[in-house]
């Protein structure tokens, strides 16, 4: 492999990288405003010039390609003096917005004027005024003022998202970003421009003066919007999510997501329709009561029914921890056959950058899972007819809603004996349920998915529950959550007493006299481990933060 | 245990004791008749000088409105955790504006951080020391406790113009 050189240090790089490429890769960080791994060049924003040995000129890293022997340093008295130089330009008419600039605490340029630049102003001029609170799309907001012309949020408009919204008008210092006439940039992917947005410009209208991002904690979870399941970080204040943004993960989702796993995927949690302790339903009304008093009154009514009269229907919405203890619940202590899960799938959805057309996070994990029908065993349309024709009596159904799916089951849930759900918010199905467990949602609990590609991926909790505390379960800690007390305004958000499903099905086949050993999330995959081919060997380790891929020969699981 | 030694004995005049009770009601008698350092508080209230960092106060502008854009950074500088602040957008020109603005009366140290670190003049040490409170409740200050007319601050926003 050829080698440059650094500030001295030997580096190997490819042929046609560039500088800043070569130099990334091995730790080296170049400044650099308008460059992005996932872009092309435009090299406008200067502040990445470096000087190499033999050069007339300081050039510039992100597009001047890497060659044999060169030698080029990036902290030089030279390399320096133009970094200031170009911090002390850019910053002429950026406004001093910071205290008002949702992007103070992780802005580039905020950080980069701390780092390179020399402090202090000496532009004592009129600073360019130009328009404030634009709304460029119905999820994007553009400051123009902030705007430092990097040009990556057109580019990416171009090249990722393939949809030409965005350009730049007027010349000189009078330079503005503007949508095309009549355009308004409401692209499915248009809030990656405010993550890669390198000052506050563009900002993302839903999160808009809602925190301060160094109020937040993040934890390191994925997208259940669809059946990609891009990496996300879970942004939580005050125990309440506040916004989702994508991370990065070069197998899965690179660096974006779509706005509608952004925007969409996590406001139940938050919601005020969440189940909150688990309910019985008595004299038509749903009263809340303990766990054990729940537990023991599901036993006494499940004993009654035959197991050919069950039926469960599991979760692609759920973990494969849930699914996996869901289908041992009802193969193991019922004997049941009659279990499946619903499947959703949304062909307006689906396009050929992220997004998929199935609409679950985990449908190949719940089947792994086996959330299946055994032989002989009824599938979901069976079940339904079953119930039709009055061969089941009762239903188990666990994280889904198959009222809101399929609208005739309205109607037919009333002729059920009984019927059980675990739902994270009241929906159609638990109006019509006898008995109703508080499930916890994505956010609030450890598990793994496996998305399209077949890349088992974790979920990690973000939001405390009644039974997850912060410090005591590894979560991650804000700056509040780690020195503020628990009397303190900022702890008294609400806490829900919902538990992971698998944990409700334990304490469930207790009540009905099988005990199952799982203390964790992690003692079930552990079992599902050693119990299913595809995951065999993988413990949560291996799967970490940017997942694990199973191998092609396990998923072959025929489609229903 | 050593023995003490008493190193004088009283002598005649002070074994009386009487000389030295009339010398002593002398003093107070002359301190009766000087000028008086102690005030008659709270019938006479002390005013302190501008320097003087009393409770926190959010300056209030002439129009009513807060000058305060919940930047959050007196919340994030605050030592004792007692800000807390929720922005919002509003219409007018500076964008947001504290949905909520909250002092915990309680952990506040009167440091002053807040008002230093405040880019906006926006929050300033009054020259309100009169802080008692019958429950915790009381102790939580929003912003209709908070909010102060800037004409009732000028001394200190002059003083910090000059020092800070």
């Amino acid at each position: 492999m050829p080698k440059l050189i650094i500030d001295g240090q030997e580096i190997e790089f490819q042929q046609g990288q560039t500088v800043i490429q070569a130099a990334l890769k091995h730790g080296i960080d170049i400044p650099h405003f308008c460059w992005h791994p996932k872009l092309s060049v435009s090299g406008n924003c200067r502040v990445c010039l470096v000087e190499i040995e033999k050069m007339p000129k300081l050039v510039i890293a992100c597009s001047t390609l890497a060659s044999e022997g060169m030698i080029v340093h990036t902290q030089s008295e030279k390399t320096l003096a133009a970094r200031n130089a170009v911090m002390e330009f850019i910053l002429i008419n950026h406004p001093l917005d910071c205290p008002i600039c949702d992007e103070a605490g992780e802005c580039k340029l905020q950080d980069y004027a701390y780092q390179h630049s020399p402090g202090e102003s000496r532009f004592v001029e009129e600073k360019q005024h130009k328009d404030k609170r634009v709304p460029v799309g119905p999820f994007v907001m553009l400051d123009v003022e902030r705007c430092i012309m990097c040009s990556r949020c057109i580019r990416f408009c171009d090249e990722i998202a393939k949809d030409p919204e965005l350009t730049f008008t007027k010349r000189g210092d009078r330079v503005t970003l503007a949508t095309y006439p009549g355009r308004e940039m409401d692209n499915p992917y248009s809030l990656n421009t405010t993550d890669i947005c390198p000052v506050g410009a563009l900002t993302n209208r839903d999160f808009r003066f809602h925190a301060r991002v160094w109020d937040m904690s993040s934890t390191k979870s994925i997208c259940t919007g669809c059946a990609r399941g891009c990496n996300t970080e879970v942004w939580v204040r005050n125990n309440e999510i506040m916004r989702l943004t994508p991370r990065y993960n070069e197998e899965v989702n690179s660096y974006w997501m779509c706005d509608s796993g952004r925007l969409n995927t996590w406001k139940f949690v938050n919601a005020e329709d969440r189940v909150n302790s688990p309910q019985l339903r008595r004299d038509g009304l749903l009263v809340k009561v303990g766990w054990d008093e729940a537990f023991s009154a599901a036993a006494s009514e499940i004993k009654l029914i035959g197991k050919e009269e069950i039926a469960f229907i599991g979760s692609a919405f759920a973990t494969n921890e849930d699914n996996y203890v869901f289908a041992k619940f009802a193969k193991s202590v019922f004997g049941s056959k009659h279990l499946d899960f619903i499947r959703y799938t949304d062909p307006s959805f689906g396009d050929d950058i992220l997004r998929r057309n199935d609409i679950t996070p985990n449908s190949l994990g719940a089947e792994l899972s086996g959330v299946a029908p055994s032989k002989s065993g009824k599938n979901i349309y069976e079940i339904i007819e079953g119930i039709k024709t009055g061969k089941i009596k009762a239903l188990f159904v666990m994280e889904d809603d198959p009222v809101a799916a399929y609208s005739e089951l309205e109607s037919l849930f009333s002729k059920l004996d009984l019927l059980i759900v675990h739902a994270t918010n009241y929906n159609k199905t638990t109006q019509l349920a006898d008995i109703v467990f508080p499930a916890a949602t994505f956010a609030e609990k450890n598990g793994t998915m496996v998305n399209f590609k077949r890349v088992i991926q974790r979920l990690r909790p973000a939001t405390s529950t009644i039974e997850l505390d912060r410090s005591l379960n590894g979560m991650s800690m804000s700056r509040l959550d780690k020195f503020g007390t628990k009397f303190d305004k900022w702890a008294q958000s609400t806490k829900r007493d919902a538990r992971p499903s698998w944990k409700i099905l334990t304490g469930l086949a207790a009540a009905l006299g099988t005990k199952y050993k799982y203390q964790i999330a992690e003692d079930v995959f552990e079992e599902l481990a050693s119990a299913v081919d595809a995951f065999r060997g993988i413990n949560y380790d291996d799967i970490g933060e940017i997942g694990i891929k199973i191998k092609k020969e396990f998923t072959a699981v025929e489609k229903v | 245990m050593a023995e003490r030694i008493r190193k004088e004995d009283l002598n005649f005049l002070e074994r009386l004791y009487i000389p030295e009770i009339v010398k002593g009601l002398a003093l107070t008698l002359k301190v009766m008749f000087k000028p008086k350092f102690t005030m008659e508080y709270p019938e006479v209230k002390f005013i302190p000088p501008s320097s003087y960092r009393g409770r926190p106060v959010l300056v209030m502008e002439e129009d009513g409105t807060e000058r305060c854009v919940a930047c959050g950074l007196c919340s994030r500088v605050c030592p004792p955790l007692a800000i807390q602040v929720q922005a919002a957008e509003t219409e007018s020109e500076k964008e947001r504006y504290p949905e909520k603005f909250e002092i915990n009366m309680i952990r506040c140290i009167f440091c002053g951080f807040c008002e230093e670190v405040c880019p906006e003049e926006a929050i300033v040490m009054s020259k309100d020391y009169e802080l008692a409170f019958t429950n915790r409740e009381d102790a939580l200050y929003g912003k209709e406790k908070l909010l102060v007319p800037v004409h009732q601050l000028q001394d200190r926003i002059d003083f910090l113009r000059n020092y800070k």
